[in-house]
């Protein structure tokens, strides 16, 4: 019997009893509401409909919290409970082996496929099912009692001078709080968790082994030295920035200083098309097409050195995959963030500053160079501080051309690897929680985010005063 | 360059600095230009890089032949119900076999060559054959015309892709003396000392590749090549059809070593398609198969399928939240420290690298909730999360344009503020909103880095019919493809590039659609 | 209305015989037929109009009329406005200063501007100043840049207020200050003409007493063109007058003449204040 109820299909459950809670409880309040303005003759303060919410309201809310808690919490509680029972032998397990035994016990019972001959299997999903059954029974019965609950108290309520319409509408704010809330509940998690894990990975591997190690190599031997990391990670981001912030700037100048109004009309959205091409696909085009042009012109570059006597032998690595071509797709990448955010900028440069120049007979070049880009200037640090930023944070397009090998070399077309190359390696394919392998990506998580979280502060910062000067 | 006199200025000196300034002035204006060109000319490089190999993709080479279905092969011993026949592979690939050897009665001479000669289809080629026969078992025993594809290497080969193969019209054939079994001489016409300069030039007189001669439906190996004579090996077909029909020398400069198929393979490859057996149709495959390991036989479907759902799961967390987050920030929050520091983080969230937020779904929606792994409900949520901010700060930018004025009369007639928003302002601001929600979507549409890490990368080689399912999104598709190593994914890797572009050239058509329509001027 | 047009502008460019000041001055500026459009929009109708050198030219009119338009013809700053055409001649010691030959980079050093409001550089007083004739290479070395600076601040009367603070920026003067540092930094290039567009409209009635002052000062050395809102300041600093209605040159003349005796009706209607 617990067995059949285990695999009731909670989702439409819980989405079916909320509508008849909601449905019931609006009823309930409005019918209520409409009979005491029948009998009585004073007048209501709220009309009919603002009581129906009111009782609706008070029937969801607690329900609706329940079932957040019963989807987030029962796989947890049910894989907890179970674990509890197993037999011993099972406890002996290293735990990445339990997690992904019972990983397949749930995936079983969610699709009642398994007709194989385990017979321990068989009468653990049994179990799990059972328990399951159980807390999903538990579960329903809580949220209609306080459904019930909920809307009895606040039928009690209906009368004339209720103010039914500032009950509903201060819940309602609150609810909309709680939406922007979530806000600053991604960011705790994001910390709470980068930490925690982090924490856990430091009590295997000291911070200074971590941050001043200089030898990476998480897969095979657990060595911990990030320094690699981070240079690779600062190397691919340096020569992106040598595209994209001069390109981008000067982008941005012609748009906003000499293109026409038709030209700034196309090339505009053309560029921006550039930030809307999802980063795999720049991925995809670096590994066809710019890594082996990388390559083969350093290819030319040590035949040509050794041709005119320069070199022995190959001076550049020439690897199939290179720096050099994930720093320039990247480069390409991030060219509309800085030339947007600039032409921002340049435009808010007020347009008197830009007549007293040209009324000096200065050409525009003049203007342009002496005038206006000290004006922007802060603005401009901002956009490409941001995009340095977004190189840093960038992952698909360094894990599929910038290489795995985690080294120092100021070689661009040597493979270099990053933060978020690892990040993906270390957590793609099986992982276990709690090996140092797997918690140092956290680690390297916590870095990324962390330095990007100071440069966007900074920049941020930089173009909000920019902002309040100008406007 | 005007006179004036009675200034000052108009030294000779003042003359050629102002020359200097004009110079300096069209320098820099050319450097913008050139910034332009230079991301434009990306740009367009990106997109014609992609177009080209995904245009290759549009179509595939098949096998296409009459095949009567053998009961015995097809439904052995009355075993003809549906998930027999569709498990019954080996049963249908035999019946393709056997045709192909009829076809190339050469090849069951040696094991060797039969094993080659069946590597022009894969075992699985034949499993949408085998579904549709399950679907309709009235065709057992009938003949039908059946398509399988060809093996990736021999499609390449047939679509001028790798290897490359220059081909040159040498004319009919002159004479042929056949000394030994299947070795001939062959001493020809202006048409063979063609096929020498050319193959000299290609293979920079290294001579390493080969030369197949083919005619009507026989192809022959070139052994040696002089000007005047040649001396061939028979690969498929006859003398006769050879020496009756106008000639065409394929020149493969890559040895044969390198390259993944034999001359042999290339040879029952030409063949098959003069005699109209290997026909080129349109690639339907790609959008109607789910993954595989062949990529003859790969498509995208559960890739797409995995993605709409996952998309589904944003939609209906991150669209009204967001919304509702930025009615309140707009409308209802007091100016305060929480509500600044709410502000700060928003901004802030949205420049956060994805894979962070991978990170976040990694630890604590896998590790802490224990939710399923690879599912679209776990990779919605992580990219909600994501495009938040984005959805917070368009839907706010979209409320700030409503003017005050709006508000103040809805107050004015008695309206509570929450009804003034509810019923004014939102129905007016609600298009911004919406391409904000668009705009979003598409960010999340695109995204890879975070899906990655909460497993998402898994092969899925079935349609997931719900959220909690195992499931791969597009873009982690185009990854795991531009992984694979083998030459023929790369057309199938930019078609899914060329989809995945097209759902978000749809999506920003319809922000401009809107924007069009609805933009207001206050 | 119809019936002014430039025929009357050219009534009042040639009716001047009772001018005193005609006998001392000559014309700096002769503009014939200008027009201004922007995109399809015409803004200045057929203007023509004589501008005398060592004398201040007031051109006046209700708001939109087209007399800052018409200003920046002469200096051609409508260049730097997308879409904006301007027809016609205007000759400038006789050269058409119109035509596309004319460098106006090369114009404007000649013809300074101050605008309506006050718009230092976010430089130093120092640098402000400096800024032209370096941009010009007018000066050959650091002690002949610091004369050029001294002279402009002492002709603009800023040198007293600013001498020990030449380094703080611009923006760190009061808006006076700094409109006179604008002037100051017209002056340094060494111009024959300098265009005022509404110079006084952001400043105090102090500070616009000083700017008076000291344009009728400057009246000695440069030909000047003022454009005002005010009428008053109009009759106080100029030796001469236009009248500016709707795009069109109304009427021209002796200041004295304009305010006491229009020929016009309309003139008279603005100055009255029945209109504007």
């Amino acid at each position: 019997m617990l067995q059949q109820l285990g695999q009731l299909p909670m989702g439409w459950l819980l989405t079916a009893l909320l509508l008849f809670v909601m449905t019931a409880g609006f009823s309930i309040g409005r019918i209520r509401a409409e009979r005491y303005s029948l009998s009585s003759s004073g007048k209501f303060h709220s009309r009919p409909n603002y009581h129906g919410y009111y009782v609706a309201m008070w029937g969801l809310a607690p329900a609706l919290i329940l079932a957040l808690a019963y989807l987030l919490l029962a796989e947890p509680i049910a894989r907890e409970l179970l674990t509890r029972e197993l037999p011993a032998a099972f406890h002996k397990l290293p735990k990445a082996e339990l997690v992904s035994y019972l990983d397949a016990v749930s995936a079983v019972s969610a699709h009642r496929t398994y007709d194989g001959s385990d017979r321990v299997f068989t009468a653990v999903t049994h179990r799990y099912l059972e328990l399951s059954g159980s807390l999903k029974i538990t579960t329903l019965a809580t949220i209609l009692l306080s459904a019930v609950l909920g809307v009895m108290f606040a039928r009690s309520h209906v009368s004339p001078d209720f103010r039914a319409r500032q009950q509903v509408e201060s819940g309602a704010e609150l609810f909309l709080f709680l939406c922007a809330a979530i806000a600053i509940a991604t960011t705790v998690g994001i910390v709470a968790s980068l930490f925690y894990e982090s924490i856990r990975f430091f009590s295997q591997v000291p911070v200074t082994d971590f941050l001043f190690g200089t030898r990476w190599n998480a897969q095979t031997n657990a060595e911990f030295g990030a320094v690699p990391l981070f240079f690779g990670t600062f190397m691919i981001a340096l020569i992106a920035m040598f595209v994209a912030a001069p390109v981008g700037l000067f982008a941005a100048i012609y748009l906003s200083e000499y293109a026409s109004r038709k030209t700034r009309s196309y090339v505009k959205p053309l560029l921006e098309v550039l930030a809307g091409i999802p980063t795999v696909v720049y991925g995809f085009f670096a590994l066809l097409v710019v890594a082996p042009g990388v390559r083969s012109i350093a290819l030319w570059i040590n035949a040509t050195l050794i041709d005119i006597g320069l070199a022995n032998g190959p001076v550049l690595a020439a690897q199939p995959t290179s720096a050099l071509a994930a720093g320039l797709v990247m480069g390409i990448m991030v060219i509309p963030f800085v030339s947007s955010l600039s032409d921002d900028v340049i435009n808010a440069v007020p347009q008197t500053l830009r007549d007293a120049a040209f009324a000096m007979g200065a050409t525009k070049s003049e203007t342009i160079k002496q005038v206006i880009l000290p004006a922007a200037l802060p603005g401009i640090v901002a956009s490409l501080l941001l995009a340095v930023s977004r190189a840093i944070g960038e992952t698909m397009i360094v894990v599929m051309a910038a290489g795995q090998r985690a080294r120092i070399s100021l070689d661009p077309s040597t493979d270099l690897t990053t933060i978020t190359v690892q990040i993906v390696a270390l957590l793609t394919g099986e992982t276990e929680f709690d090996s140092p392998k797997t918690l140092s990506a956290f680690a390297l998580g916590l870095v990324l985010f962390l330095v990007t979280l100071c440069f966007n502060l900074i920049a941020l910062r930089v173009v909000q005063r920019y902002r309040e000067k100008y406007e | 360059m005007s006179k004036m006199p009675d200034s000052s200025l108009i030294t000779p000196k003042a003359l050629k600095h102002l020359k200097k300034r004009r110079a300096a002035d069209a320098r820099f204006r050319l450097y913008g230009i050139a910034a332009i060109v230079f991301a434009l000319s990306a740009l367009t490089l990106l997109v014609i890089a992609i177009g080209t190999r995904a245009y290759s993709a549009t179509t595939q080479y098949v096998f296409q032949a009459e095949i009567m279905l053998d009961a015995d092969l097809v439904a052995p011993e009355g075993e003809t119900s549906e998930a027999e026949i569709t498990r019954n592979i080996e049963g249908f690939y035999t019946l393709v076999r056997d045709k192909l050897f009829a076809e190339f009665p050469e090849a069951s001479q040696s094991q060797a060559a039969r094993q080659d000669l069946s590597e022009l289809v894969n075992r699985l080629a034949v499993l949408s054959l085998a579904r549709r026969v399950a679907d309709n078992p009235s065709l057992i025993g009938k003949s039908l015309e059946v398509r399988v594809p060809l093996s990736d290497d021999l499609d390449l080969y047939l679509k001028g892709g790798s290897p490359k193969d220059v081909t040159v019209r040498v004319g009919s054939a002159g004479t042929i003396e056949t000394d030994v079994e299947g070795k001939a001489r062959i001493s020809s016409t202006s048409g063979l000392s063609k096929v020498t300069s050319t193959r000299s030039l290609l293979e920079e007189g290294k001579a390493m590749g080969s030369v197949l001669l083919a005619g009507g439906k026989a192809v022959a190996r070139i052994d040696s090549l002089s000007p005047d004579a040649a001396e061939l090996t028979l690969l498929t077909g006859t003398f006769e059809q050879l020496a009756n029909a106008p000639l065409v020398a394929h020149i493969i400069p890559l040895p044969e070593a390198e390259r993944p198929i034999s001359d042999q393979q290339i040879a029952w490859a030409i063949a098959l398609k003069q005699a109209g057996n290997a026909r080129q149709v349109l690639h339907t495959s790609l959008v109607t198969h789910t993954d595989s390991t062949y990529p003859e036989l790969a498509g995208t479907l559960a890739a797409i399928v995995g993605s709409l759902l996952t998309m589904m799961v944003t939609a209906c967390v991150a669209i009204p939240m967001g919304i509702f987050a930025a009615v309140y920030l707009e409308e209802f929050a007091p100016r305060n420290r929480l509500t600044n520091l709410i502000e700060v983080n928003i901004n802030n969230l949205a420049a956060v690298p994805s894979i962070v937020f991978g990170l976040l779904g990694a630890s604590l929606l896998l590790g802490t909730f224990a939710l399923p792994r690879s599912a679209p409900i776990v990779g919605g949520l992580v990219l909600a999360l994501l495009i938040l901010p984005v959805v917070i700060i368009a839907s706010r930018a979209s409320l700030r344009s409503v003017p005050p004025s709006i508000r103040s009369g809805a107050l004015a007639v008695g309206a509570s503020r929450m009804q003034a928003v509810f019923h004014h302002v939102l129905p007016l601001a609600a298009p911004g909103m919406f391409t904000g929600a668009i705009l979003g979507m598409a960010r999340a549409l695109g995204e890879t880095a975070p899906l990655l890490l909460i497993g998402m990368v898994a092969f899925v080689a079935e349609v997931p019919n719900s959220a909690t399912d195992e499931a791969t999104a597009l873009p982690v598709l185009i990854y795991s493809w531009a992984s694979n190593a083998e030459r023929a994914w790369e057309p199938m890797t930019a078609a899914a590039i060329v989809i995945l572009l097209s759902l978000l050239v749809i999506m920003n058509v319809v922000v401009v659609f809107l924007r069009r329509r609805f933009e207001r001027r206050w | 209305m119809d019936t002014v047009g430039p025929a009357k502008a050219d009534l009042a460019l040639t009716g001047e015989g009772a001018d005193k000041t005609q006998a001392l001055t000559y014309p700096r500026i002769d503009c014939r037929n200008v027009s201004v459009y922007y995109d399809d929009k015409q803004a200045v109708f057929d203007v023509s109009l004589a501008i005398h050198d060592r004398a201040v030219t007031a051109l006046i009119g209700p708001s939109g009329c087209g007399k800052s338009t018409f200003l920046r013809c002469l200096n051609r700053m409508n260049d730097t406005i997308e879409g904006a055409k301007v027809t016609g001649d205007i000759f400038m010691e006789g050269e058409n200063i119109n035509s596309p030959d004319v460098d106006p980079v090369l114009l404007r050093s000649r013809v300074g501007m101050v605008f309506q409001k006050p718009n230092p550089f976010p430089k130093s007083i120092y640098d402000n100043i400096a800024y032209g004739p370096r941009i010009h290479g007018m000066v050959d070395s650091r002690e002949d840049l610091d004369a050029v600076v001294e002279k402009s601040l002492r002709r603009a009367g800023l040198w007293e207020e600013v001498k020990d603070r030449l380094s703080q920026p611009g923006t760190s003067l009061s808006g006076g200050q700094q409109q006179r540092l604008c002037i100051a930094r017209a002056i340094a290039v060494r111009p024959e003409v300098i265009l005022m567009d509404e110079p006084c409209s952001a400043l105090d009635p102090i500070a616009t007493a000083r700017i008076e002052e000291l344009i009728d000062e400057l009246r000695k050395r440069y030909c000047i063109v003022i454009v005002t809102h005010s009428m008053q300041q109009a009759a106080r600093v100029s030796q001469r007058t236009a009248f500016f209605h709707l795009g069109n040159l109304v009427e021209m003349g002796d200041t004295d003449q304009i305010f006491t005796n229009p020929r016009e009706r309309r003139t008279e209607d603005y100055i009255t204040g029945r209109f504007g």
